[in-house]
């Protein structure tokens, strides 16, 4: 469990949080969803511990993040996987070294060992054949693939994703959601992800977290986003025609 | 200020270079390519530079000494002097802040653009330990670069000397063996170490602090061999003064 408390964080006069409390629930994938610039990657950043916010705290399992050293958070990001936007690959290594990678930095698992580790994941990942190829190489929902691979390789407690479905399309980015809301229930870990996707937010979203300019304006289910007579989230969620025929139809039923 | 500031990030990034080290067993694979990449991969270019410049420097001693007076193994001993208390250390220096500069400085920042750093941060790596220690320790090979600069540089002057009709090899081979002082190499060799820890780290300074995209990179390159230069420059002149005077 995640638990935030009234976390702030400005960049010299730009308040970029003005305060956002909330809980990410163990086992359950939870999303943060929003506009553009209205702090969603900062405050996933924040999470991740990569910018400390100006005040507030976040705790891991009421661990205070906030206040640890160094040291301590290096130990404690061990224990996370994440899933960048651009899939942040190693350009240096082929897909099956890269997702040995952590394998590699934190266990004492002999070469053979890691391998079929990593082939295991690969092929969770529906990647069989694609194990000595670069980054390069493969295409941006492979990339995505094995960037999840080897966000979950090491047994990860909590997993973040920032994007993980920009750039695909339709058809590969469900097959990413499915395949992340399954990873979250199969290994009981806390997930979070940042991301623009209406389809994302209704397949997957069993937690769903909305900022509008720094602020918590809505947190819910994808059940209840149907529902909502909040205008901040309706005017966002449904902006397109498409949306806003779906609300009524489920509404009407 | 902001150059205070930066130079303050560089020392705190120093500093962090030493801590939590990163597992033996990866790093000697990451030092291993290094090595490759910084030290084998520049011995070509280096090779190619010392025998001609050495080439040009006899040329132009051996013009320039018109005094019938003057004996001719002056052009040996001449071209032996630049190369080892100048030209090798310092020259090799300011090429190599170019070639393995901007190498170290594009790569470490296109790992910061493609968001490979924050990847190996939110791992619970120590980033500036990973990437900038094995080149450090990649660079301090430096010296042999340096050695080979110095041999090629006075047999590419030898070869001037008799393919130009100079002085005879016999007069080189003396001037080259004249009032030779052990201590010059000495000299050589520290100013060696010295350049090879700036061309390991202030490239990855720049690298590792650049912000933007692939414009940034490319910008931060230039910066890197710019300061890397300036560096090299101010600190040959001040080890020069207090080794030397």
């Amino acid at each position: 469990m995640i638990q935030v408390t009234d976390i702030k964080k400005s960049f010299g006069e730009t308040n970029v949080l003005k305060g956002i409390s909330t809980t990410f629930d163990k086992g359950k994938t939870n999303l943060i969803i929003g506009q553009s610039g209205s702090g969603k990657t900062v405050f996933l950043k924040c999470l991740l511990g990569l910018m400390n916010p100006d005040s507030g705290t976040i705790a891991y399992n009421n661990n205070t993040y906030t206040t640890l050293n160094i040291d301590q958070k290096r130990e404690l990001r061990s224990k996370m996987g994440m899933v960048f936007q651009g899939s942040a690959l190693f350009d240096s290594m082929t897909i099956l070294e890269n997702v040995m990678f952590p394998l590699r930095m934190f266990t004492k698992l002999s070469t053979k060992e890691m391998e079929a580790k990593a082939d295991v994941v690969l092929k969770r990942v529906n990647l069989n054949d694609a194990h000595y190829k670069f980054p390069s190489e493969a295409s941006g929902g492979m990339q995505k693939r094995v960037a999840i691979a080897r966000a979950i390789v090491n047994n990860p407690k909590y997993l973040f994703c920032d994007e993980p479905n920009s750039g695909l399309d339709p058809k590969t980015a469900i097959v990413i959601d499915t395949l992340i809301n399954e990873i979250t229930n199969e290994f009981n870990i806390t997930t979070v992800i940042n991301t623009h996707d209406m389809n994302s937010v209704m397949e997957i979203g069993e937690k769903i977290l909305f900022l509008k300019d720094g602020h918590k304006a809505w947190e819910g289910t994808k059940k209840n986003i149907f529902k909502t007579d909040n205008s901040d989230v309706t005017d966002f969620v449904y902006s397109s025609k498409l949306f806003k025929k779906v609300r009524k139809m489920y509404i009407n039923d | 200020m902001k150059y205070l500031s930066n130079i303050g990030a560089y020392f705190l990034m120093i500093k962090e270079m030493f801590n939590k080290p990163t597992k033996w067993s990866v790093m000697k694979t990451l030092i291993l390519k290094d090595i490759d990449d910084l030290i084998i991969n520049s011995i070509g270019i280096v090779s190619f530079i010392s025998f001609f410049v050495g080439g040009v420097i006899t040329i132009q001693t051996a013009l320039n000494i018109s005094n019938p007076l003057i004996p001719k193994y002056l052009v040996g001993f001449a071209t032996r002097q630049s190369v080892i208390l100048e030209f090798a250390p310092t020259f090799i220096s300011v090429i190599m802040a170019g070639k393995v500069g901007s190498f170290i400085t594009s790569s470490i920042g296109t790992m910061r653009v493609t968001e490979q750093i924050d990847a190996l941060e939110v791992m619970g790596i120590n980033s500036i330990n990973y990437l900038v220690f094995p080149k450090l320790v990649a660079l301090m090979l430096y010296p042999f670069v340096i050695s080979v600069a110095i041999f090629l540089g006075i047999i590419g002057g030898m070869a001037a000397c008799v393919v130009g009709g100079f002085s005879s090899i016999d007069d080189y081979i003396l001037g080259i063996q004249t009032d030779f002082i052990p201590f010059h190499i000495t000299y050589a060799f520290i100013k060696t170490f010295v350049f090879a820890f700036l061309l390991a780290t202030i490239p990855s300074f720049f690298g590792y602090y650049m912000k933007g995209g692939a414009l940034e990179v490319g910008k931060a390159s230039t910066t890197s061999f710019v300061w890397t230069s300036v560096v090299i420059i101010l600190l040959n002149y001040i080890l020069t003064q207090m080794l030397l005077s």
